[in-house]
C-alpha cells in the first residue's frame, strides 16, 4: 500500500508522465479518480469522460480517455520504472 | 512479421548507420528498463533528445522564482521535479532551506483553494511544461477569471515540442528519424508532425511506452529510413488522435500566444514557447525576458550537448563522478525525466 502511495505521489509530481485512473465521479469539470485505491480530485474539463472510464491524468488534469487494457499496461510500466528509481 | 522476426531484423541490421532520436523522458527510461538498446544492431543508434521540460528551463527563471519566494507574503508553488534545478547561484531546494517560501503542489486546484482562503498572500505558480501541461495552466486561468481571484500569478516557462524538433532537423542532419512523444502528442495530435516530416524529409513515429511499442516504432523508422520515406505513423492511436485533444488546444489558444523562448543548453528557438496573451498579462509574474542573461553551464557540464543528442551522458567528464542525482551539477541530471538522470539510474541495470 505504501509502495502504491509512493508511486502515485512521485509520478503525479513529475511533468512529463501521465498516470491512468478510474473515474468514479465527475460533473464534467471536476471529478474523483481512483488510482489503485487512492482517490484524488482531478480536473475533467478537457476530456469527455464518464463514470467508469479510465483517464490519463497529468498534473492534476485528465488529458485523454483510454481503454481498461491500455490503462493497465501503462500502470504496470510506471510501477516497473518506479521500482528502479527507488533502488537508486 | 511477428515480434521475434522484427527483433531478429533489428539485431542483424547491417546497412548504413541509422540514428533515431526519442524526445520523451519516459521513452528513454522505457528503452533502458526493457534493455532495448541491447536488442539493436550497433548500426542502429538511439539518441535521447530534449524530452524534459524541467531540464531546458533557464537558470534566470529559477532565479526569478526564488526572488518571488523570498518576498514577504508570497508563496511559490511548484511541481516537485523543479526543486533541484540549479539557478545562477542556488536551486529552489537550497533557497527553501534558507527560508524562502516554496511549497510543492500535487494539483493546481489546491493552490486556487489556498489563494481564496488567504487573500493577503500572493501565490506564484511555477508554470513549466510542454503542451501536455499547458492546458492545466489554462484551466487555472479560467478559474482565476471566473472566481475573480487576483492573488495568484503564473511564472511561465512553457515550451512547445514541434519547434524544438524542427530546430534539431535544421541544425543536425545526422538524425534520420524520430520517435515522437506519447503524451505531448495526445494533446497535439499526429497531424502536427506532417509539416516538419515533409520539410526535412525525416520520418516520425508516435509510440506508446511499452517495450513492444518502442521496438515496433524503431522497426518502422528503420524500414522508412532505408527506403528513404518520411511518413508520420501513429502507433499509439488509442491515445493519440490525428487532431489531438481539440478542447485542450483551444484552452491553450485562449490564454496563451506563441513566443520565442530560451532553452537551457540550446539557446533561443523561434516560436518555441507560450506566453500569456496581452489580455491576461495581469496574471503574469514577470515571465518575459527570462532568457537573455548569462546562461552558461556550470564548470565542464555538457548538458547542452546531451539535450541535443550530440553526446551520450557518459561522454561528459562530470557524469557519475561529480554529477549525480543526489548532487546534480547540470539540469539533465536533476530531473528523473532528464537524460543524465535516466542514464545514471539505468545504465547499471543494462550493463
Amino acid at each position: 500500500m505504501l509502495f502504491i502511495l509512493n508511486l502515485l505521489f512521485s509520478v503525479v509530481k513529475k511533468m512529463c508522465v501521465a498516470l491512468p485512473g478510474l473515474v468514479i465521479e465527475t460533473d464534467g469539470i471536476v471529478g474523483k479518480v481512483d488510482f489503485q485505491g487512492n482517490i484524488l480530485n482531478v480536473n475533467m474539463a478537457i476530456v469527455d469522460a464518464k463514470v467508469g472510464d479510465y483517464v490519463l491524468v497529468h498534473a492534476g488534469c485528465a488529458i485523454e480517455v483510454v481503454s481498461k487494457t491500455r490503462a493497465e499496461e501503462i500502470a504496470q510500466l510506471f510501477a516497473e520504472l518506479e521500482s528502479v528509481y527507488n533502488e537508486s | 512479421m511477428n515480434l521475434e522476426k522484427i527483433i531478429k531484423f533489428l539485431s542483424t541490421y547491417d546497412g548504413e548507420e541509422i540514428r533515431i532520436m526519442e524526445v520523451c523522458g519516459t521513452h528513454t527510461a522505457s528503452v533502458f528498463r526493457n534493455g532495448i538498446r541491447s536488442l539493436l544492431s550497433p548500426k542502429i543508434r538511439l539518441i535521447s533528445g530534449p524530452g524534459c521540460p524541467v531540464c531546458v528551463t533557464p537558470s534566470a527563471y529559477i532565479d526569478k522564482a526564488i526572488e518571488w519566494a523570498l518576498k514577504p507574503d508570497c508563496v511559490l508553488v511548484t511541481f516537485g521535479d523543479m526543486m533541484k534545478v540549479p539557478g545562477t547561484t542556488k536551486s529552489l531546494n537550497e533557497a527553501k532551506a534558507d527560508g524562502a517560501n516554496v511549497k510543492l503542489m500535487y494539483s493546481p486546484q489546491e493552490v486556487i483553494n489556498a489563494a481564496s482562503e488567504n487573500p493577503g498572500k500572493t501565490y506564484i505558480i511555477a508554470s513549466v511544461g510542454f503542451e501536455t501541461t499547458a492546458p492545466t495552466y489554462a484551466l487555472i486561468l479560467e478559474q482565476l477569471e471566473e472566481k475573480k481571484i487576483n492573488n495568484v500569478k503564473l511564472l511561465t516557462a512553457l515550451r512547445r515540442v514541434p519547434p524544438a524538433l524542427e530546430y534539431i532537423c535544421e541544425t543536425d542532419d545526422t538524425i534520420n528519424g524520430f520517435i515522437a512523444p506519447g503524451h505531448a502528442s495526445a494533446i497535439l495530435g499526429s497531424n502536427i508532425y506532417h509539416k516538419v516530416a515533409e520539410k526535412y524529409r525525416r520520418p516520425f513515429v508516435i509510440a506508446g511506452f511499452e517495450a513492444e511499442h518502442i521496438v515496433l516504432a524503431i522497426f518502422d523508422l528503420v524500414k522508412q529510413i532505408t527506403k528513404q520515406k518520411h511518413q508520420v505513423r501513429n502507433l499509439y492511436p488509442s491515445v493519440v488522435k490525428p487532431e489531438g485533444n481539440v478542447i485542450a488546444k483551444s484552452y491553450i489558444d485562449k490564454y496563451f500566444e506563441i513566443c520565442s523562448a530560451y532553452w537551457r543548453g540550446i539557446g533561443v528557438i523561434p516560436d518555441s514557447g507560450f506566453s500569456l496573451r496581452q489580455a491576461y498579462k495581469c496574471y503574469d509574474a514577470g515571465s518575459d525576458l527570462l532568457h537573455s542573461e548569462n546562461e552558461g553551464m556550470l564548470g565542464k557540464c555538457r548538458c547542452g550537448e546531451v539535450i541535443l543528442g550530440k553526446i551520450n551522458p557518459p561522454e561528459c567528464s562530470m557524469f557519475r563522478k561529480v554529477c549525480t542525482p543526489q548532487n546534480a551539477k547540470g539540469p539533465c541530471m536533476v530531473s528523473p525525466e532528464g537524460t543524465c538522470g535516466i542514464w545514471y539510474r539505468f545504465t547499471k541495470v543494462e550493463d
